[in-house]
């Protein structure tokens, strides 16, 4: 896209004539025939079709709801439309609602501080061809691979207060009371982020793995010639290199950490100290409570939230892609 | 990179128009198999009964009802929390003819949703079977009645008998004697009150008890249909009340699940528990459940008493067009008779049955006392979240719930919050 500034020719001046393009009137009609433009249509048509029913009617759909209060029963006409009540409600009356927020951010920091950085430690590690590699990599690549329910069962083994392993543990070195690590709101968070970055680490891991492993290998050389050490040449050289995979990690962290949700689900239904916006909307919406204007409304402003992170991302890639 | 030779573009074309109609053909399946014509003689059934003893005891009450009327059962058992998170869709999509659920307001709830159906009919045969007041909590307020009921869990305050008897406790009938017993467990390095709300919804069974013993049942059932404030003397009194016995709970109950605290019981080290009859699910089957024995919530105010029972009512109810009415109304006419109800509370160990005739002959000394209870309570109440709107229940009260337990010392403020809520969900 072109933005008024660079455009050099001024527009009232008739384009160069361009001697690749064909002349008009041959191009498509005679290339493609019936058939063609049917399938064109389809393949064209289908995605958008599935595009629009599935994505964008449901959100526009949420965005109408988030104005009435409907218990999800009956038809149209018991849907009561009650303007912006549901959003003053989140904000004003809604214990919830702000340790969400603030759950969701500590969520999203704490996976770009921790498991994004250790991942690429260990895929840094892992591409030096140890002895074992594989062996590593499947221990970290372990956690990704098992299903949720899974994995919220694993950390209650370790984490109930009174069967845990983790407080038999620390009753053997110290004669402290065992820590309610699931029930204390001050650190429950923490406790789950460990686990949502137990899974987390080795998923970055693998990408970073994947992008170091396209490195081309001259460049490094190139740098050992220079007399760069492993770490100038880490920073220096492969990790601009890395820049697409950078990208991608960049979105997948924002995802996970937005639609963050099984762990605390499973654990206490995303309540004292666990909640999360994904949480509430889904004990709103889903279930006997079926508080679906108010749900939505939750859900609108996790939309909102989104659209700040792609929005950067896709005005990223377009910058790249004009490059 | 080798240039790859193109697949013939006909033959993707093709396949993608293949692949589509497969999909189509996939997706209009389930509905072909729903016009075919039904057997007249089939009825389904969807049971959120689950346990392995819950799912052999509606085997044999279901079996006995194919050999009487020669009808065939199609029985669909789902997970009971997933289910309770899913009913409002499944009856408004093509529900089983009869459905296992709740008795109280929500059953009343669907009812005045038209999502399920009059059963009145079933219960004229049922004449007298009931008490009124179990009656009444399968009516909705049409008069009508949509639940046939089969069965009830009580809660009390479960113990073992062999610990009481070791260090010579007695059950306690008033407050005073509740909080001395406390006392002393604690000096004998017992946790006297075990409690486990990681869940959320078990603890309110602790506010309904003490609701029910400082304000009356009536003014509970009240209360939670929204008609009084959350913010008055009599709730802040219930918290008060509470704080007090707080610090004989077992300690960090936010991060220990109910089972967890069930089997603190279960290994002697708890005192007591506040808890339903499906304990019994966790107590192993022999010397172990033989040992369990219950008194009722004590008394608080003596004007009062200790009369009023929490006990939540199971039963059945037909979906709002079953597609075989007769076959349905015959089926749940079936699960309310005397027979069926004592098969099936023989096999499921929490389980005791609501007919005024059932017999209590065959009953261990805990079936006995419970029952006893049941029948001479003054009032039954269903539970919290089966006694008000779900969505005030689960949404407002479990987090409110939870608040109280780690932070017991701003009692105004929460009600003041409780409040706020209310109105709003309440509308008023």
């Amino acid at each position: 896209m072109a933005t008024p500034g660079t455009t050099a020719a001024p527009p009232a001046a008739p384009p160069p004539p361009d001697r690749r393009r064909p002349p008009r009137g041959r191009r498509t009609t005679l290339r493609y025939g019936r058939r063609d433009r049917i399938s064109l249509a389809l393949m064209l048509g289908v995605p958008a079709f599935l595009v629009i029913g599935l994505v964008w009617l449901p959100a526009a759909a949420t965005v109408l709801l988030s104005f009435t209060r409907w218990d999800g029963i009956g038809g149209l006409e018991t849907i009561e439309w009650i303007g912006t009540q549901n959003y003053t409600d989140a904000y004003t009356l809604y214990p919830p609602f702000e340790p969400a927020l603030r759950n969701n951010l500590v969520w999203l920091l704490f996976l770009f501080a921790v498991p994004t950085v250790l991942g690429m430690f260990f895929a840094v590690l892992l591409d030096r061809e140890l002895r074992g590699g594989p062996v590593y990599q499947s221990v970290f690549y372990l956690p990704v691979v098992l299903s949720l329910a899974l994995t919220g069962f694993i950390w209650q083994l370790i984490y109930s207060s009174d069967q845990g392993l983790l407080n038999a543990f620390l009753a053997l070195v110290s004669d402290r009371p065992p820590v309610d690590w699931f029930g204390d709101p001050d650190i429950n968070l923490y406790a789950v982020l460990v686990a949502a970055g137990w899974k987390h680490t080795g998923y970055i891991m693998l990408l970073y793995l994947a992008g170091l492993k396209a490195v081309d290998p001259s460049l490094r050389e190139a740098a050992a010639i220079d007399g760069a050490g492993p770490v100038r040449t880490f920073t220096s050289v492969v990790f601009p290199a890395l820049l697409p995979i950078n990208v991608v990690v960049v979105v997948v962290t924002v995802i996970d950490a937005l639609r963050a949700f099984d762990l605390v689900w499973i654990i206490n239904r995303g309540r004292n100290g666990l909640e999360l916006i994904s949480a509430l909307v889904t004990s709103n919406v889903i279930g006997e409570a079926s508080r679906v204007g108010f749900g939505s409304a939750l859900a609108v402003i996790m939309l909102a939230f989104s659209l700040v992170f792609i929005a950067i991302y896709v005005s990223t890639v377009l910058r790249g892609a004009q490059r | 990179m080798h240039p790859r030779p193109p697949a013939p573009p006909g033959l993707r074309r093709r396949s993608l128009l293949r692949g589509l109609a497969g999909a189509g053909t996939l997706a209009a399946l389930p509905a072909l198999a729903g016009c075919s014509s039904r057997d007249p003689n089939t009825v389904t059934l969807t049971s959120n009964r689950a346990n392995a003893a819950q799912r052999a005891a509606m085997q044999d009450i279901v079996g006995l009802f194919e050999a009487e009327s020669g009808h065939t059962v199609e029985i669909n058992t789902f997970d009971s929390t997933s289910f309770q998170e899913s009913i409002n869709n499944y009856l408004q999509g093509t529900p089983d003819d009869v459905i296992a659920w709740f008795a109280g307001y929500r059953t009343r709830f669907f009812a005045e949703r038209g999502l399920i159906s009059d059963v009145s009919q079933v219960w004229e045969g049922l004449e007298g079977a009931f008490t009124d007041q179990v009656r009444d909590l399968c009516s909705a307020p049409d008069g009508k009645q949509y639940m046939v009921p089969d069965s009830t869990a009580p809660w009390a305050v479960f113990h073992r008998r062999s610990l009481f008897e070791e260090n010579g406790y007695e059950a306690p009938a008033t407050r005073a004697e509740f909080v001395e017993l406390c006392e002393r467990m604690r000096r004998d390095g017992l946790e006297p009150i075990a409690s486990g709300v990681r869940e959320g919804w078990p603890a309110m069974g602790m506010f309904d008890h003490l609701n029910l013993r400082l304000n009356g049942p009536e003014f509970h059932l009240e209360l939670l249909d929204g008609l009084h404030s959350w913010d008055s003397p009599e709730v802040r009194a219930v918290f008060g009340a509470w704080a007090e016995l707080l610090p004989h709970h077992q300690a960090d109950p936010l991060g220990r699940g109910i089972n967890e605290a069930q089997t603190s019981l279960v290994r002697r080290e708890a005192g007591m528990m506040l808890c339903g009859m499906f304990l019994t699910h966790v107590f192993p089957e022999g010397e172990d459940l033989d040992d369990l024995d219950c008194f009722p919530f004590p008394e608080f105010d003596a004007e009062i008493g200790a009369d009023a029972v929490e006990a939540p009512i199971d039963g059945f109810m037909a979906s709002g067009t079953p597609r075989n009415p007769e076959a349905a109304h015959a089926l749940l006419a079936h699960f309310g008779t005397r027979e069926a109800e004592e098969v099936y509370t023989a096999v499921d160990p929490q389980a005791l049955p609501l007919r005024l005739d059932a017999d209590t002959s065959g009953f261990s000394p805990l079936e006995a006392k419970v029952n006893d209870m049941v029948v001479n309570a003054g009032a039954l109440t269903q539970y919290m979240d089966r006694d008000s709107r779900p969505d005030f229940a689960s949404i407002v009260m479990i987090p409110a719930l939870q608040r109280f337990l780690s932070r017991p010392d701003d009692i105004a403020d929460l009600t003041a919050s409780i409040q706020r809520q209310k109105l709003s969900i309440f509308g008023q």
